[in-house]
């Protein structure tokens, strides 16, 4: 778009490098490039540093968190005074509360346009919740995943929870989203969520991981190179331990059940791709809620949105391409954290100095041996913990899979085998499944495996099908005036969001 | 809305919030989301789905998936995950009261 479209007006921010997200990578991205000299704009969904993994209760209410229950604290205090001395020094401009709905590249620089993330809920503290552009020549994009979700009969039942929803609940509320708890799903995600529900007084029946712990034999070289990782394993058995928490491998909800709440859930054993191995059948009954987590989704729209170019990584995910500095296929346009691939908290932030620092123009980082060895070891995690091949057979045709439009299994295979629509964006128009609130976050990848069939690709769906699910118009929904202020709407499929 | 258990109310009576679901007045603690003083008050369902009439309550529990959506202070679609409670709140949800009830 022109130039004209560019200029912020009163509402603007002008910065040398604009970062998106305040979590590890954006925190470490805002802190690099600030103490590189540069002027630096953050833009943030939440109402406080830290992001989701050290997301902690308002510091309104608890000014100086003891950092119980979290990993890496003591960097995240380290990080969180070095933002904080920037913004003092003005260099950082730290704008929360505000989603980014809008990334568009000009010649030379990207703009953000941004909504506030809770509507009409007056300012606080910082009195950002207004709506801000940002406009830089370079621009740090951090905005880490969600967990990943596979459908399951009932999984649509009030109590079921995207498993990093019941560590969120906890960490921000100091309290427990019920009482009886089953986690289930795959990887090493799964341990510090249940040992977060026992550690508030919640009672975990049971951690169901689909994969072994032989799935790691190959692997253990990977492992051994990041050391702080089994520390962290040994912490989490000493707490199942403590509490009684049964970690069973090879296991799988089946069905979630209740009417209008859960009550409790089936189980089954599978094999090694994922079958159901008859006979292994099993109940819980007076469980309140089960937590799900398929490993994780990065939050592609913003990235797909400015050009970047993707590839699959060893989960499955679609994750940006970027060199040695972080920089995408796009100049100027830098990815740090989950966006890069998933490997977490750890690399997010060597990512995000990285990024920070070459956004900057400073002195450039090369990539280190630590971050090297934390790649390994994500990979390493990928492949001991994959998507059971044979996933789709879980499904019964009435099974929810797009939960925001209700749209079935069966109406999605139906598409597939009758209209042969097979990727993601196909099925979107013939079902409707990825079209309502969410946009396919919670469905994409379920819905772009669905379209592959149940053959080799029904756990790995292409880049193409994940990248036509992730591609959003609107990165956030926005009101209608915040369109139309617009000076010059962009050529894209604006749509307005209606329930 | 499902009455359900009651996880962990508010500790200290003194400083909690009081707010005010479907007509119903409850208290959560300073710093909970809408969503949380909610569930800890036993709430888990709040909002009715279009098509089918289903209740929903938290899932993602960070502002992606926009299951708990529910009206704020004349507000509506607001995601209670992500909304602060406030003292004095008016909150309204679409899951009717005569299909709340056992699980």
């Amino acid at each position: 778009m022109s130039p004209a479209g560019n200029r912020p007006g009163n509402d603007g921010v002008n910065a040398d490098v604009a970062v998106v997200g305040a979590g590890p990578a954006g925190l470490a991205a805002a802190v690099a490039a600030a103490e590189a000299g540069a002027a630096v704009a953050v833009v943030d969904a939440g109402s406080q540093p830290g992001g989701q993994f050290w997301r902690h209760r308002p510091e309104t209410i608890v000014p100086e968190p003891d950092g119980r229950g979290h990993h890496g604290w003591r960097t995240y205090v380290d990080l969180r005074s070095r933002f904080d001395a920037a913004r003092a020094a003005g260099r950082i401009t730290y704008l929360p509360g505000l989603q980014v709905w809008m990334a568009q590249n000009y010649d030379g620089g990207f703009t953000l346009r941004t909504t506030p993330t809770v509507a009409g809920v007056p300012p606080r503290d910082n009195g950002s919740s207004v709506a801000r552009t940002v406009v830089a020549p370079r621009l740090v994009l951090c905005p880490g995943g969600y967990d990943r979700q596979l459908p399951v009969p009932g999984w649509e039942l009030p109590g079921a929870m995207a498993a990093g929803g019941i560590q969120a609940f906890i960490k921000g509320n100091a309290a427990l989203p019920g009482k009886r708890f089953v986690i289930a799903g795959t990887g090493p995600f799964l341990l510090p969520v249940a040992a977060g529900v026992a550690e508030a007084g919640g009672q975990v029946l049971a951690v169901l991981e689909s994969s072994s712990g032989s799935a790691w034999l190959p692997h253990l070289r990977a492992a051994a190179g990041v050391p702080g990782k089994a520390l962290e394993g040994a912490e989490y058995a000493s707490i199942f331990a403590r509490h009684r928490i049964p970690y069973r491998q090879r296991s799988i909800v089946t069905e979630v059940l209740g009417t209008n709440h859960v009550t409790g859930v089936r189980t089954a054993k599978v094999d090694s791709v994922g079958r159901v191995r008859p006979g292994t059948e099993r109940i819980y009954q007076g469980v309140d809620v089960v937590g799900f987590g398929w490993g994780f989704t990065p939050q592609m729209e913003l990235p797909l949105s400015l050009g970047a170019e993707t590839r699959l990584d060893a989960d499955g995910s679609l994750v940006g391409v970027v060199d040695e500095h972080q920089q995408s296929s796009v100049r100027g346009l830098y990815l740090a954290g989950e966006v890069t691939g998933v490997g977490g908290a750890s690399l997010a932030v060597l990512e995000g100095l990285a990024a920070g620092t070459a956004a900057a123009r400073g002195r450039a980082l090369s990539s280190s041996k630590t971050m090297w060895r934390h790649r390994k070891f994500a990979q390493a995690m990928h492949k001991a913990h994959p998507i059971p091949p044979s996933w789709q057979e879980w499904l019964t045709p009435d099974t929810a899979v797009c939960r925001c439009e209700e749209v079935t299994a069966g109406q999605i295979a139906d598409a597939r085998d009758l209209l042969d629509a097979r990727d993601a964006r196909s099925l979107k128009s013939f079902t409707r499944a990825g079209m309502g609130w969410c946009q396919g976050r919670v469905c994409g990848f379920a819905t772009a495996c669905l379209g592959e069939g149940t053959g080799n690709q029904g756990a790995a769906p292409s880049v193409g099908s994940l990248a036509g699910s992730a591609k959003r118009p609107l990165a956030a929904p926005v009101a209608i005036g915040e369109l139309t202020a617009l000076a010059e709407p962009a050529e894209t499929n604006l749509q307005t969001k209606k329930n | 809305m499902n009455a359900h258990h009651n996880a962990s109310p508010p500790s200290s009576a003194e400083d909690a919030v009081t707010l005010t679901v479907d007509g119903r007045v409850l208290t959560a603690a300073p710093g909970q989301s809408v969503g949380a003083a909610l569930a800890t008050n036993g709430i888990t369902a709040w909002r009715s789905t279009r098509k089918n009439g289903r209740p929903r309550g938290l899932f993602c529990g960070i502002g992606v998936c926009f299951d708990c959506l529910v009206e704020v202070d004349d507000v509506p679609n607001q995601r209670a995950c992500l909304v602060e409670a406030c003292d004095g709140m008016q909150i309204i949800g679409t899951y009717p009261q005569n299909e709340r009830g056992q699980a």
